[in-house]
This record gives C-alpha cells, structure tokens and sequence, in this order.
C-alpha cells in the first residue's frame, strides 16, 4: 500500500526541509519542492516530512483520500 | 579547479559594528572556485559566497553539520559549540525537529498574532507615556520575542535577567575562553532542567510539557535533548529576532524614501521585512560548517570528503545572478527565495514565528512614530556572532 503526497505549490517556501529529510521522495527545483513521485510508501518518515514544513505546504493522504499528514 | 593548497585568507571579512557587507564578498563571488579561509580558532575551510553554491551546501545531504562533533571546526570562539539540534544530522535531527516542528508551523503561528499585536502596543504605549528619548533595544525589541518565547516554551518571563547573561554568552565569540563557555553553558543547562522538573510535577499548555509527555511516554528523546532543545528554543527564539528588530530600523532609517513608501503603504509590510531579512547581512561572518561526506564539486572547486564549507548567507542574498539590483534595499521587492533564515533541513525552525514578531514589532512602531529618529549614539554589540545594536536611543 502507498500514501499520495502533495505539495501545494502556492504555499511552498522552499525551505528545502523535505527534500532535506527524504531526499528519495521529493526534489526542490529552483522555487518549490514536489515529489519526485506522487506515491510514496507508506512509512512514518513521509509523516514527518509533512509535519515537520514550516509552510504546512505537504499533504498526504491514503487510499481512501483520507488526509493522514500533516497529523494535528 | 582550485585546489586545497591555496594559502587561507583570515575571516571573517565584515566589521562587528555596523550592518555592511564587506567588499570581499564582492570579489569572491566574481572568482571562480571557493575562497579558502581560516577563523581565529580550528581548521581551514572552504567559503561559499554566491546563492547557488550556497543553496547547495546547505541543502544537500552529502553535507553533514554532526561530522563538526569530531572536529577541530572553524570558529571565531574558543568554545566548541557542539551538541544541540543544530549539530544533528537526519534521522536524529528529523527525530527532534518533529517533536517541535509543529508548534512553529505558519498555521500555528498565526493564531499569535492579536497577541503579539497587543503586546507591541502596550510598549509602545508604555514608550509613549514616558516620553523620549528611550532605548528602542530594551524597551522594545528585546521585551517582544521574550515574551512570546517564554509564553510558548512555559519559561517565566521574570527571568529574563539571568538568562539573558546566558543567552549572550552562548554567542558571543571571542570573550570567553573555553572554559567560561563550558560554565555559560552548564548554568544554563542547570536552570532549564530545574523548569523541566517544575512542569513535570505541574504540566502546562506549552512546548516544554510537549516535550516531556514525547520523553516520558515515548521516549522520543533523552533527557540531556530535552534540556538543550529547550535551552535552543530560549536563545534561538529571541536572540536572533530582538537583534533584527533595531537592525531593520536602522536600515529604514538609513533608506528614508523606502521608509516613506512603507508608511504610506503598510500592505507592504510583509514582503518589506523578507526583503530586509534578505538585506542585512545579520552576522559578523559565516559559521556552523558543513562537511562533505563525499567529494562533492562547490561552484568549480572539488570539496574533498572530509573538508567543511562555510556559508556566506548574507553574501549569497546580494548575489546578482539571483536578485536584480542586490545591493538596493527595495521594499516593494517582490517575493524571493532568500537564505536569511537559512536552506534545507536546518532551515530556522522559528521563521514563521519570526516573521510575525518582525511584521508587528515593525508595523506598529513606523505606524506609531512618523518621527521616529536616531537620539543618541549607538553601542554595538561586540564579539557577538550576530551584529546589532544593543543600545540604541531613540526619539519620535
């Protein structure tokens, strides 16, 4: 089973913070970060990639599009 | 390529008084290659001056900052600062910045905001009914950050007497020896971990109960994590934001066609505090090194696995392949990707907060003094990694 993830490219500051965490999952070009696929594996590392944007820019969520990160 | 034999030049290049940036960086971001450097304490290290060498070694994970731990690393004190969230590498930093990240996020944050509008208000009316000329660094931009970090951390604002002699100590330069830094450091260790006990006999609404239940309940951290992450919250999230404040003014004060523009278009407040976040280079020199896991090539120098590079940010934030006129302060500047708040994992965990404070503190005080001018000779900080005022009178 995989998660989807999103980055809301509006509010994306480009702290680099996820890419810094999982720099398997996601990139940074030049103004903003995306995944470098928008499935990701289902693993608490992702969660932490999500709560831990300074711009809460990073969704993610499961097979039932049930938002499962950032947690609250 | 330039190579590792080149003779280090002394740094860091900008005067401890003042906010300009120094010609050398000027210079170096028109050379090829890296500039070899060498600080008053620890060894050589490479020097990275222009934004895209800059994003890069920050944000790379071939760099490490834990590696500094085993290091003779490049520093302007004597005192190795090591330990704490800034020495960490993924997944243990990850392990801490999560437990914390959350309560600094823009979406947190925001829901400060009457509050911090409040609190700027009441010094400012308190600035008011005593009349000028008055001390804008400790009548206002030191009691703003204070207050919300010892709020949200559950630090008893009263205490800001002692543990400002701390916090200044943890980063100053050249003043202590190592073994008065040892001794800064373990005071304020020593008073944190007395906080840590009060609030776990009595849990509170804030971060330091967060961080006990993520210990005591999950053993997400050690007890030694717990204290500094708190120590780190306290000097991080006032420190750098009480000295931005007077800098910005200054800078304002020095710019007063961008200062006009600004009153009479507050909607700019925001963009205007990114563009001097971008602006004032806020320290004396570069600092916390990175060191290449790899052999990694740097704008046209190879850095061989095992060297540490240093990052200009302020150097890197006038860099005019990435800013049009860099060296202008432009309030209406629109929005860029500066590094004033630093790139990639250790990217200021606070900014959110940061930009907020700045907003309001900036706001309210331009809005509330038309006047508002220099009434006396400045005090610089001295031997301080950040620069600043640490007196500054002012009159409206």
């Amino acid at each position: 089973m995989t998660w989807k993830a999103e980055v809301d490219g509006g509010r994306c500051m480009a702290s680099g913070m996820c890419a810094g965490i999982a720099p398997d999952l996601f990139v940074l070009d030049d103004e903003r970060a995306r995944p470098l696929s928008e499935e990701v594996p289902e693993e608490e590392r992702v969660l932490d990639v999500a709560d831990s944007c300074p711009a809460m820019a990073i969704t993610i969520v499961d097979g039932g599009a049930t938002v499962v990160g950032p947690r609250p | 390529m330039t190579t590792a034999e080149t003779t280090p030049i002394a740094y860091p290049f900008n005067d401890p008084e003042g906010l300009d940036l120094s010609g050398a960086y000027e210079e170096a971001r028109h050379r090829p290659g890296l500039v070899r450097v060498r600080l008053r304490y620890g060894e050589p290290a490479w020097l990275a001056t222009r934004y895209a060498d800059a994003r890069l070694v920050l944000g790379d994970r071939r760099f490490s900052r834990a590696e500094a731990l085993n290091r003779d690393t490049p520093r302007q004190g004597e005192g190795q600062m090591d330990g704490g969230i800034l020495s960490m590498d993924p997944p243990d930093h990850t392990r801490l910045r999560t437990l914390v990240a959350k309560a600094f996020t823009v979406h947190q944050v925001e829901k400060l905001r009457p509050y911090v509008r409040e609190l700027t208000h009441s010094l400012l009316d308190e600035l008011e009914a005593a009349g000028p000329p008055a001390d804008l660094v400790d009548r206002y931009a030191l009691p703003i950050p204070v207050a919300v970090i010892c709020r949200l951390l559950g630090v008893p604002e009263e205490d800001r007497p002692k543990f400002r002699v701390w916090s200044d100590a943890a980063l100053s330069t050249s003043s202590l020896t190592a073994a008065e830094w040892e001794r800064n450091r373990e005071e304020l260790r020593a008073y944190m971990a007395r906080l840590v006990q009060e609030h776990r006999e009595a849990p509170r609404d804030d971060i330091m109960t967060s961080l006990i239940e993520a210990r005591d309940q999950g053993d997400r951290l050690s007890e030694l994590e717990l204290v500094d992450l708190c120590v780190g919250i306290l000097v991080a999230g006032h420190e750098t934001t009480a000295t931005q404040i007077p800098n910005f003014v200054m800078v304002l004060l020095d710019h007063p066609d961008e200062l006009r523009r600004l009153r009479e278009e507050p909607e700019l407040i925001k963009g205007s505090v990114e563009e001097l976040m971008r602006f004032v280079p806020l320290g004396v020199g570069a600092s916390q090194a990175r060191y290449a896991t790899e052999d990694i090539e740097v704008g046209g120098t190879l850095v061989r696995a095992g060297e540490p590079v240093l990052v200009a940010v302020g150097s890197a934030n006038r860099d005019a392949l990435r800013f049009d006129e860099p060296g202008r302060l432009n309030v209406a500047r629109p929005a860029t990707q500066h590094l004033g708040f630093g790139h990639g994992v250790h990217h200021c965990l606070g900014a959110p907060l940061a930009r907020l404070e700045l907003q309001e503190a900036l706001g309210a005080l331009i809005g509330r003094f038309p006047n508002l001018h220099l009434a006396g000779d400045v005090v610089w900080k001295d031997q301080m990694l950040v620069r600043g005022p640490r007196v500054m009178p002012v009159g409206w």
